[in-house]
């Protein structure tokens, strides 16, 4: 069996958020960079965890990034995982983006994609759908489990206020979230290992971009807290009411 | 030229998050001076027709049963085909799970750029230019599309339904759909509870409570105050509460008119998740706790007298006994 996994990075959670050139571009000198969460916690340890339950699996990574994207990959890598690839190609733009995934996945034929539930910084959960799309696979959204008996796969996924669980054949597309595995932490041998791993780069397919960032926003700051004192909270219940008209 | 809105069901019911995506998708197509119309793929125990009250003159619907269920695939056929027979520009989903799952696949089929997590209506003064949130709720980017069919995913909460005169006209739709290739083999819904995602008020508890046994003053309060409940991560993952309860940068990202967070810090990557709360409430014995800066009101006190006494006084406002 082979599992593609989707790899992106995003700055650090506690990164502060600030743009320059003319509110066009994300500031990010001095940002400290990471796995995007989704796809380091849910997607990469899943299907590392499949290949262990399957030491024939293979667990290949994709990224569409510049050269910059390489430590992150590593660092995928450390965690688990065979080899790399990464489209050398940076856009902001999910057609473009999934259209490389579905290149590389065309030429690969991987029984399963994995992407993480979004990308923190831009949020965008669009890639899995996409590839899936393009690839005229199956596609199962923002799953809290995956299981996998011989080639049907047995996923659980969110929905309002409930839960579904969903059967479906390979090959497929899966975009995962909590629930699906439990972080990782990458131990000493994972960190050699992943040196000397294949990290192919590859020239990225022609492909439209269909939209652009034309700016970025910062919210307006609050007006700051209205305190009401600690033994009167039928006070603020009556702020909450009469003043803010919340209820 | 027309605006396609996706209306999404469960349980016979028309999701909240589609009334407002019909709303925003009339305004787009009056800003536009087009038509709105609607589909719906499934069965729904609702008088379509009445949608019409939202600014909407056409429903496109396959009643069949079979598709009560969602298969993305198979949605995601119908809706394009559906839009390239009435020539519809500008398609509008809900950002919500089903919307998530299918509005990719659409954008892919009809070549058309992609916004998700819109919170306002497109700016068509200079070219078409949807506002999002990105980095987690921590800032906006206004996205330009340039290809000639467009799909925006309207974040849930961010427009407000706007209900007018009307009666809208109801189409069969002819195409018959391929066969799915996911099938729904159980399904479950919290019942009596509001959908945190959907919900205009909400109740959070943080590690401040100390353990699962305390959260019946939460329920009380989100009951009393008919709220749904939430959690910060910790509390999640120490299976205090579900998952599902879990909200920030790595949970539900949610933007209800009021949030009460009780005994939670306020930690950058929770406040990512709720702080495009209209109002947001801080109890918390720690007057140093970071979410008093991003709250409106405040409480500095004891969780576990504040909270009865807030429950008391919603019970004698509302009159509850
Ligand atoms: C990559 C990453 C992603 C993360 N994603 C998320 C996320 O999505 N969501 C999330 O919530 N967190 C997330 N976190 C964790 C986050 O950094 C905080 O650790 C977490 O939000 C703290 O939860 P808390 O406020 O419940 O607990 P604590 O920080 O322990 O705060 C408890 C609060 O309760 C108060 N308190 C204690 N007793 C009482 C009392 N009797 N009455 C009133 N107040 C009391 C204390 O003063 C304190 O402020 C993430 C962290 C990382 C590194």
């Amino acid at each position: 069996m082979k599992i593609l996994v989707c790899i992106s990075k995003t700055p650090d959670t506690t990164a502060k958020i600030a743009f320059t050139q003319n509110n066009t571009k994300f500031a990010s000198d001095g940002v400290q960079w990471i796995i995007n969460p989704y796809d380091e916690w849910y997607a990469l340890v899943r299907a590392i965890e499949l290949k262990e339950k399957d030491p024939s699996t293979a667990v290949h990574l994709i990224t569409v990034g510049g050269a910059d994207m390489e430590p992150i990959i590593r660092k995928a890598l450390a965690i688990g995982g065979d080899e790399a690839i990464r489209v050398n190609a940076e856009s902001h733009d999910p057609f473009y983006i999934a259209s490389q995934i579905a290149a590389i996945a065309r030429q690969g034929t991987y029984d399963l994609i994995f992407t993480g539930k979004e990308t923190i910084d831009y949020n965008g959960s669009a890639i899995g759908g996409m590839v899936a799309e393009l690839l005229d696979l199956p596609y199962i959204s923002l799953a809290t489990k995956f299981d996998l008996n011989g080639t049907t796969a047995t996923v659980i996924r969110e929905t309002e206020g409930g839960e579904e669980t969903d059967e479906a054949s390979l090959p497929l597309v899966v975009s995962c979230q909590k629930g699906v595995a439990e972080q990782r932490i990458p131990n000493m041998k994972g960190i050699m290992g992943a040196r000397t791993k294949p990290l192919k780069v590859v020239e990225p397919a022609a492909a439209e971009t269909l939209t652009s960032i034309v700016s970025f926003e910062l919210p307006p700051a609050k007006a700051g807290v209205q305190l009401v004192a600690a033994d009167n909270p039928a006070e603020l219940i009556r702020l909450l009411h009469e003043e803010a008209r919340v209820f | 030229m027309s605006v396609l809105i996706f209306i999404d069901h469960s349980e016979g019911q028309i999701k909240k998050a589609s009334l407002e995506a019909l709303s925003y998708g009339a305004a787009v197509a009056a800003q536009l001076g087009t038509t709105a119309e609607g589909i719906i793929l499934g069965t729904v125990n609702t008088d379509l027709a009445t949608l019409g009250k939202y600014g909407i003159k056409k429903i496109h619907q396959a009643a069949d049963k079979a598709l009560d269920a969602l298969d993305a695939q198979v949605y995601a056929k119908l809706i394009a085909d559906t839009a390239t027979q009435s020539g519809a520009t500008v398609l509008v989903f809900s950002n919500n799970f089903n919307g998530k799952a299918v509005a990719p696949r659409v954008a892919v089929r009809l070549k058309a750029g992609l916004v998700t997590g819109a919170v306002a209506l497109p700016d068509t003064s200079n070219g078409f230019v949807v506002k999002k949130n990105v980095f987690s709720g921590k800032a906006f980017g206004h996205i330009g599309l340039t290809s000639p069919v467009k799909v925006i995913s309207l974040n849930p909460n961010s427009y407000a339904i706007k209900e007018g005169e009307g009666a809208a006209e109801i189409v069969t739709l002819s195409v018959t759909p391929p066969a799915a290739k996911v099938k729904v083999t159980a399904a479950t819904q919290a019942t009596g509870e509001v959908p945190l995602t959907e919900a205009e008020l909400v109740v959070s508890g943080g590690r401040g409570l100390k353990g699962p046994e305390n959260w019946g003053m939460i329920e009380e309060l989100a009951k009393v105050l008919g709220a749904a409940t939430a959690c910060s991560r910790p509390v999640a993952d120490a299976h205090w509460r579900p998952h599902h309860e879990h909200v920030g940068q790595t949970g539900i990202a949610i933007a209800p008119n009021l949030y009460i967070a009780i005994g939670i810090s306020g930690a950058i990557q929770h406040l990512a998740g709720v702080n495009r709360s209209k109002v947001i409430v801080v109890i918390n014995k720690d007057p140093e706790a970071p979410f008093f800066k991003a709250a409106d009101y405040g409480i500095v006190g004891d969780a576990f007298e504040v909270v009865p006494k807030m429950i008391e006084a919603v019970k004698k406002l509302k009159g509850i006994a």
